[in-house]
Order: structure tokens, then sequence, then C-alpha cells
């Protein structure tokens, strides 16, 4: 291995011995603080790494790991999105004194990496690698209040639906093997799969039901429907901010490295795989947008809306080509700013300690009037996910319905309009409930007020780390929403590498 | 430059009157007239110093260059009257609401400036993408005016609002998108430039699909009957300043969105689609009156009265003659004028009886006698009373239409006997006959204060002047209405009259010479 080689796949170091630093100093002596500055400075140098790796792309490092411009566009989504979700951790655990805490870090670190090595594999072998590395931490993250029946039973079940996307994940992977006789990405591409030009695909039987595998496994970890059934229990169940990664990080990983596969084993040119995925993707917005009108608890209504959205993600994903990644790109900014943003502000609502989060619609009825700040975050992020100008959720669903009505799918985006305004009744409907005025604390006959049990106004203070995070994506929502053009450049020039080298490889031809 | 100052100058007028409600309790409602008077004058300024032809005046930057979009702004004389309607109904309403919000001023004011600032951009922008960006954003301030400061339903209606209207624009939004990309696939370049894809060419199948995309949403912010159901659900149970700016100016975003974007855009699939568009303007016109006769709440009665005005406006745009056209010019201004004048009535007395049910009404002419003179005078301008200002709207649209679609147009004015009768109704019901035993007695009721009756006295001047003396108006819009006409002229020729061919060329000249008999006739004498 070369001094470029390790330079290139320097922010996955970075993370990696941040994880161990972490494990190391919590042996030497235990301190909350301590350990999420830690895993926050790691992410952070990881993100910086980043631009060290950036000079020396693309950069094939070992078969397993292909550093090119999409790969590190992913890191730095994954990284920054982790991030997030260890400053607000940092406010959610503060008050957690029954267990240790500083695992946690360990755990959120180890599955950030699991992430990154997964947008970064060009190689089954690492795909696999880096989804069980983040399914496991993961597991471990859901269930870290462990005291508490919720997280464990959440646990439980993510341990066996995650057990069974995987094992159906390596017997597709078997059968693409049997076919190909090769586990690289790269060398899908030119023969394999798509032998000859546009219009052939993985024809063959045992292929085909081998990519089909594949997806499924992989529709596990985006919880698209029909493989969604797992998603709001176990959003409801962890503690909110690891809510936030699942829904980000581990889609956001998996879709992208979804992308990468399907542009290298030239997928597109598969009419079954496409129309299986087209009924994926209206299923998922119909099914996702009409069972979250029907919840009451907030945790539930935003996992049934990210089904809705990875919905979304796939119609721009279908579009295949060089608008497909930049739609899907710019969505997955968008949704990962918004998700975050929501889970967030229900993070910092919540008191962990008294055994569930503040996720009834009813938590939130007149916020708007207790803790304004809050309550127009969160309003700005519903916005964002209904797609209102001004906010970048805007602007990603214009990119998706181009994507989608340029490369003719009518279907994916009826479903996509029809969904989108069925959503806007539940993003109403909790906007109507922060407007509302708010309940009166029920009184009790000595005249006390009655305990309200981690309702909004039992804590008065959202701590100066939550609201800045908060501001931070507000900001950045709006800004980029006003102003996408940054964004759109960025994308263009990173994660859009992509489809150039795969038009190169398509184009050097059959071997 | 000056055109982003139109939309900054509510911008920024809304972020202080968010703040200064802390200050002071009315500090928000002079903050938002100030803006106005601001955005007025500058307005005016733009207006007067523009060099002439038809744009008054441009401004073009750079916004998201990767994906073909540009922050393009033009007047014109249409865009300039609409904008006119828009900042004095606007101020209309702050003075209006001046008792009835007592509430979150601050927050309300805000949420008043952002819609205008929405409005403003809808009528300036000229790049699709931008369009539509201020389309879907006028609709959040007035869905949160709803839902915050309206009447007993406001929450069901605030979000039938906003459902409906949204969800009608992301089918615009993929028209749009089919328009650019189809002009993408032609010439190889993407863009959103309303002058860049006016000449997009596009087979018939598909240019009508696209049309019918962007009349939808057009169709339902008009609203056209069967799409209008939002309307008297938004609009009663809005608080009076949000129901005039609905009716006032909201509603007008359709019609012009219709003028500018529909007929210029898809002339051939316009011309194709007009019969069923003049259709619905008729049935709307009807259905209309017909449910306002019906109506108890009386300001329910006033938003099914919009319902058959906009027919009126469909039928005329349709039918895109030199005269239906100005006929729609003037029937938005009048409408704009007359219900809101309506609604500020409606809440005028429902300040005073706590209620909007005619049943519970009756008599208040004896009381009321300068609130109930005015509000008979707009009843009877709403029913098309020449020397008002509706009448000469309807008058032209119908005169326009009709070499046109005959047929429809007689339908069409058979609605100006059934406004009689609904306009009539409202008088009868609620200011003659004896007061209703139910309503509280002891205080008695206060007559119009100085600055409701500031308020109406504008009103007045504004409808009776349309009335009497529409010519400025004319000589405004026409720049814009020419230039529009010239370039679609297909349906005016092609027009489904018996005999096209010969029938159709001589008609520019006598309808010209009638056009000026008729405002020279409406002078002053």
């Amino acid at each position: 291995m070369s001094r470029v080689d390790l330079l290139a796949l320097l922010p996955y170091l970075v993370l990696g011995a941040a994880a161990v630093l972490e494990l190391l100093v919590i042996a030497w002596r235990r301190h909350h603080g301590a350990s999420a500055w830690i895993c926050a400075l790691g992410l952070m140098l990881a993100f910086a790494a980043l631009f060290v790796a950036a000079p020396h792309t693309p950069r094939a490092v070992t078969p397993l790991l292909l550093i090119d411009g999409y790969a590190l566009f992913y890191t730095g989504l994954v990284l920054l999105a982790a991030l997030v979700v260890a400053l607000l951790s940092h406010g959610y655990l503060r008050e957690q004194r029954a267990q240790p805490r500083e695992e946690y870090y360990v755990l959120l670190l180890l599955a950030t990496l699991g992430a990154a090595v997964l947008v970064a594999s060009d190689h089954f072998a690492s795909f696999f690698l880096g989804l069980e590395t983040l399914s496991i931490s993961l597991l471990g993250l859901i269930g870290y209040p462990r005291a508490i029946a919720q997280p464990a039973e959440a646990s439980i079940k993510y341990l066996i639906l995650s057990g069974l996307s995987s094992a159906l994940l390596l017997f597709g992977i078997a059968l693409v093997y049997n076919e190909l006789g090769t586990l690289s990405f790269a060398a899908l591409a030119p023969g394999a799969l798509g032998v000859g030009g546009p219009g052939a695909g993985p024809r063959d039987f045992t292929s085909l039901a081998g990519v089909a595998l594949i997806l499924v496994g992989v529709g596990f970890k985006l919880s698209v429907v029909p493989f969604h059934l797992w998603a709001p229990d176990i959003y409801q169940g962890a503690p909110a901010p690891v809510s936030g990664f699942v829904a980000v990080v581990s889609k956001c990983a998996v879709v992208a490295l979804l992308l990468r596969y399907f542009l290298a084993a030239r997928a597109f040119d598969a009419a079954t795989l496409t129309l299986l995925i087209s009924v994926i993707a209206v299923l998922s917005i119909l099914a996702g947008n009409l069972l979250a009108l029907l919840q009451d608890n907030v945790k539930r209504l935003l996992a049934y809306s990210s089904i809705a959205h990875l919905g979304y993600v796939l119609v721009a994903f279908l579009a295949g080509g060089a608008l497909a990644v930049e739609a899907v790109s710019a969505y997955l900014v968008a949704y990962a700013i918004t998700t975050l943003g929501a889970f967030g502000v229900v993070g910092l609502l919540s008191r962990p300690g008294q055994g569930r989060d503040a996720d009834s619609i009813g938590d939130y009825q007149g916020l708007f009037w207790t803790r304004p700040a809050l309550a127009a975050v969160l309003t700005v992020m519903l916005l964002s996910l209904a797609g209102i100008p001004l906010t970048l959720g805007f602007i990603a669903k214009f990119y998706a319905v181009t994507a989608g009505v340029g490369a003719h799918l009518t279907a994916p985006v009826t479903a996509l309009v029809v969904g989108s305004i069925i959503g806007l009744y539940y993003y109403l409907r909790l906007i109507v409930a922060l407007i509302r005025p708010a309940p009166a604390a029920p009184v009790v006959a000595s005249g006390a007020p009655a305990e309200v049990p981690s309702g909004p106004r039992a804590r008065a203070c959202t701590g100066t780390l939550g609201g800045t995070v908060m501001a931070v994506l507000l900001l950045a929502l709006v800004v980029l929403g006003v102003y996408p053009s940054p964004l759109v450049s960025l994308i263009r020039h990173t994660a859009g590498t992509l489809t150039a080298a795969a038009d190169s490889l398509a184009a050097r031809g059959p071997r | 430059m000056m055109l982003a100052w139109l939309i900054l100058v509510p911008v920024l007028g809304a972020v202080i009157a968010a703040v200064s409600g802390r200050a002071a309790r009315d500090a928000p409602r002079w903050i938002a007239l100030a803006a106005l008077a601001v955005e007025l004058a500058l307005t005016v300024a733009i207006a007067v110093t523009a060099p002439g032809g038809r744009w008054l005046a441009h401004t073009h930057w750079r916004w998201i260059p990767q994906l073909g979009i540009s922050f393009r702004l033009d007047l014109d004389g249409l865009s300039l009257v609409l904008i006119l309607l828009a900042i004095g109904l606007t101020a209309l309403a702050v003075a209006a609401s001046w008792r009835e919000i007592g509430e979150r001023v601050g927050a309300f004011h805000s949420n008043l400036l952002f819609t205008l600032a929405g409005i403003v951009g809808v009528f300036l922008a000229l790049d699709l993408f931008l369009f539509f960006f201020f389309w879907e954003l006028m609709l959040v301030p007035m869905y949160f005016i709803i839902a915050l400061w309206g009447h007993e339903r406001r929450v069901y209606a605030a979000i039938k609002f906003f459902i409906f209207t949204q969800g009608s624009g992301l089918v615009m939004l993929v028209a749009i998108l089919a328009l650019a990309l189809a002009h993408r696939r032609a010439t190889g370049v993407l863009t959103f430039d309303y002058f860049a894809l006016q000449g997009t060419a596009l087979s018939p199948r598909i240019a009508f699909w696209i049309m019918l995309g962007f009349f939808f949403a057009f169709a339902v912010k008009l609203p056209a009957v069967p799409l209008h159901s939002w309307l008297p659900d938004a609009h009663t149970e809005a608080p009076t300043a949000g129901s005039v700016l609905l009716a006032g100016v909201l509603l007008k975003t359709g019609a012009y969105g219709l003028l500018r974007f529909v007929v210029p855009l898809f002339p051939q699939a316009a011309h194709a689609f007009a019969p069923i568009a003049m259709l619905l303007g008729a049935i709307s016109v009807l259905y209309g009156a017909l449910l306002a006769f019906a109506q108890r709440d009386m300001k329910r009665l006033v938003a099914y009265s919009s319902i058959s005005h906009m027919g009126f406006v469909l039928l005329g745009v349709f039918a895109w003659t030199a005269l239906s056209l100005q006929g729609v010019v003037v029937e938005m201004v009048a409408h704009g004028i007359s219900t809101g004048a309506l609604f500020i009535v409606v809440g005028m007395l429902q300040e005073r009886l706590h209620t909007r049910d005619l049943a519970r009404m009756g008599g208040l002419a004896a009381e009321l006698p300068r609130l109930s003179a005015l509000a008979m005078l707009f009843a009877i301008a709403s029913l098309g009373l020449p020397g008002l200002g509706n009448f000469i709207g309807e008058f032209l649209i119908l005169l326009g239409s009709f070499t046109v679609n005959r047929s429809l147009t007689i339908v069409a004015s058979v609605g100006l006997v059934a406004a009689v009768i609904y306009a009539l109704a409202l008088v009868q019901r609620a200011l003659h006959g004896q007061p209703h035993a139910l309503r509280p007695a002891g205080a008695p009721l206060l007559d119009l204060g100085a600055r409701e009756t500031t308020v109406l006295a504008v009103l007045t001047a504004a409808i009776v002047w349309l009335g009497v003396y529409p010519r400025p108006l004319f000589d405004a819009a026409a720049g814009g209405l020419d230039h529009l006409q010239q370039g679609a002229p297909l349906i005016a020729v092609a027009s489904p009259a018996p005999t096209p061919a010969p029938n159709s060329t001589p008609t520019p000249a006598p309808t010209l010479a009638l056009t000026l008999a008729l405002t020279r006739a409406e002078r002053p004498r």
C-alpha cells in the first residue's frame, strides 16, 4: 500500500483511530463530556481528511474500496450527519446517569465507519463488511437505554430483521458470484451482467434472482414497502438521536451504494429490475403517506414519512444516468438535514430519564407559544419535508420530479405528486398542533401544577449546544433552499463523477 | 434591480413588523402601512419613469445557472395593474383589521406582508421556476393567516385551502418540467425562461397535456367550478383581511396565469380547449350565483358570488378577443374592489353583531344607516349595475365573447340576472325588514367610525371611478394586453364561429370602434 493509498484512505483511518482512542479513554477514565468531544472531534477530523484525500481521487485502494468523488461526497454527508447526531446525543444522554454513557460514542463512530465504508465500496465483500459494521453498531445504539423495555424491544426487532435481510443479501451475492465468478463491481461493468450494449441486462434467471435478492436485502435497510414493517417500531423505540441516525446515515449510505452498484452493473438496462423498483417506489410513496395519516405519534409519523421519502428518492433513482445521480444526491442532502432537524427537535424536547421521548402529538400542542424557537425550527423542517419553497426540500423535490419527468416515468411521478398532496395533510396537522393554544397544565387540588411527564414544558432550556446545532441545520436548509447553486456545483463535481466514470467504462465496451 | 425591491420591501416590512409587535401593540400596523406606502411609491416611480414599450422594467440575474434557472422579473401593464390592486387591497386589509385582530398583531401583519411579497413575485416572475417558487410561497403565510386568526372551522378550511392549491401547483410543476425538458430535447438547452419556452415546438398531443397541467393549477386558484370547493370554506373562515386578500388578489393570480402562461405558451392547445374552458366559465357563473342565493352565512354568500364573477373572467380569457381581455382586466380589478369591500362590510357587521347569519340580521338599515347604505352600494356593484366597475367588466367580456361563442355567452349573461337575485337577497335579508328577535338588545349598535368610513370611502371612490371612467385602466393595461394577444392570436382568428374565414377578418375594426365608443360614453357627464 503506497503513501497515496494511505492519503486517499485517510478519512476512514481517522474514523477507525477515533473509535480505538475512544475505547482507550473509556478504559482509562469514564467521562461523558470527554467521550462526546472525542467523538465529535474524530468526525470533524475525518471530515477535514476528505480534503486531503480529494486530490488523489479517483483511486482504487485494494480491490475493495474505490475512493472517488462520489465516495467522498457521501462520506462527507455521512460524517456531517453523524456529527449532528453526536452533538445532539450529548444533550440527550447528559441527564441519563443510571448507566454508563460513554460506549454510545464508540458505537456511533463504528456505525459511521461502516456507513463510510459502504459508500466507498466497490466490491461485494466491502459492501457486506460495511453493512454489517453499520447494522451491528446500530443494534447497540438502538437498545442503548437498556433499562427501558421499548428500546430493548426495538433492538431485538432490528436484530432479527437485519439478520434476515443480511442472509437474503448474502444469498443474492452468492448467486451473482455463481454466475459471474467475481465479486468486484468494477469487473461487472463492461462484461458480466450486461454483455452487449444498451438493452441487454441480467437476462439470465440466476443472476436476475441474485440481483433481486440483493434488492430485497437492501430494501430492508431502506425500509421501503413491502420491507418497511420494522421502521415505525424501531423509530419509536430508539432514542430520538439514534432514530435520526437510522433514518439518515444508514439509509443515505445504502442508497448511495445501490446507485453505484446499479450503474456499475448496468442494471438500469434490465426492464424487470426497473419495473420492480418502480413498483417498490410507488408502493412506498402511497403506503408511507397513507399510513402516516393515521399516526398520533410523532416518531412513527416521521418513520412513515421517511418511507415515503425513500420512495421519492427511488423515483429520482429510476431515472438512471447523470440526472439521477444529481437528483438522488440533492434529495438525500435535503432529506438528511430535514430529518435530522425533526428528530433533533424530538430529542431536545425529550427527557430520556422519564421512560419515553416526547413523541405524542399532544406533547407538541402549543409549542409555538411556549418555546417559539424550537417550534419554528420544526415548522420549517416540516415545510421542507412537504417541499415548500425557501427550503431545500423544495429544490430536492423539484430535482426528483425533473429526473422523473425527464425519464418519462409516468406512474412513479404521478405517485410522487399524489403522495406529496397526501403528505401535506399530516405535516400540516403537526404544524397546526404547534400553533394551537397550549393546554393549561392540569392543576391538582393542592394548587400545585400536576406532574406533566416528559411534556415540552417540563424542560425550560434547550442547552446552547442543541440550540446551535438546530440553528445551523435551519440555516443550511434555508440558505441552500434559496441559493442552491453551490450545492448543485458540489454535487456535479463530486458525486457527478460517478456517471462520467460509468460512461467511460461503458464506452470501452465488452472486452 | 428596482423590481427586486418590489419584492424586498414587503419582506423587510414583514420582518420589522414581526419584531415590532413586542414594542407596541399597534406598531406592526403602522409599519405595515409604511411598507405599503413605500411599495406604492416605488411601483408608481417605476411606472412613471418607464421608457415605454411593452416592458416597463426588467431584472435579470443568474440564480441556478446549472439548471437554466434565472431570477427574471419583468413588469408590463397587466402586472402593473394587478400589483397596484394588490398593494391597495393589502393597505385596506390592514386598516380593516385594526380592531378585529387583537392577538399576535406582529405575526399577523408579518404574514400579510409575506403574502403580498409572494403575490407581487407571481405577477412579476417570467422564469417559470421562479414563478412556481412564488406561486407556492404565497400559500404558506396565507395558510397561517387562516389557521391562526380565522373563525370557527379555521383549521379545516386552512388545510383544505393548502392542499387544493399546493396539490394543483404540483401538477403545474410537472407541466413546467415537461415543457422545459421538451425544449431541451428540441434545442439541447435546459431553460425555464418564459420567452425561450414560448417558441417550443411541441406535438399537439403533448402540448395539450402540458397546457392542461397549467390550466388545472390556475383553474383551482381562479376557481372554476368543479375545482372550487376550497374557496367557500377558506373565504368564510379567514379573518377579514385574509378574505380580502384571497378574493381580491389571490384569485387574480389564477386569471393572470391563464393570461400570461396558458394561452401564450400553448396557443393551439388553448384554442382547442377554449370551448371547454368557456363552458366551465359559464357554468361557474350560474353555479356560483345560484349557490350564493342559497347561503345563510353572509360571508359564504359573498364567497360564492366570487365564483360567479371569476366565471366571467374564465369566459373572457378563453374568448381571447381584444374586448374580452379588456373586460377581464376591468372585471379583475372591479371584483377585487367590490368583493373586498363586501368582505370588509361583513367583517364590520360581525364585529357588531357577532354573527354572520343572515337569518339573525334584518332591519339594520335603521340602526346603521351609513354602513347599510355602503353595503347596499357594494351589493349592487356586485350585481353589475351600470355606472359601477363590475358592469364595465362583465359587459365587455360578454360583448367580446359573443363573437366567439354565442350560446355560452348567452348562458353566462343569464348569470347577471342571477346576480341580481343574490345581491338583492343579501340587501333584503340583512338590511331591511324587522330586526331579529334574538339580537341582544341594550347597547345600541355603533355606526361607522372614522377609520371604517375612510376604508369604505376609498373603495367607493374606486368602484365609481372604475364605472364611469375606466379609460386610465385600459391605457395602463393596453400595452401588455396587445402584446399578449398578438403573441397568440390564434383563438381570436380561428374562433368557433359558424363561418370562420370571411367572418373573422373584418372584426377588429368594429370592435375597436366599439371600445372607444363605450369608454367615451362612460365619461362623467
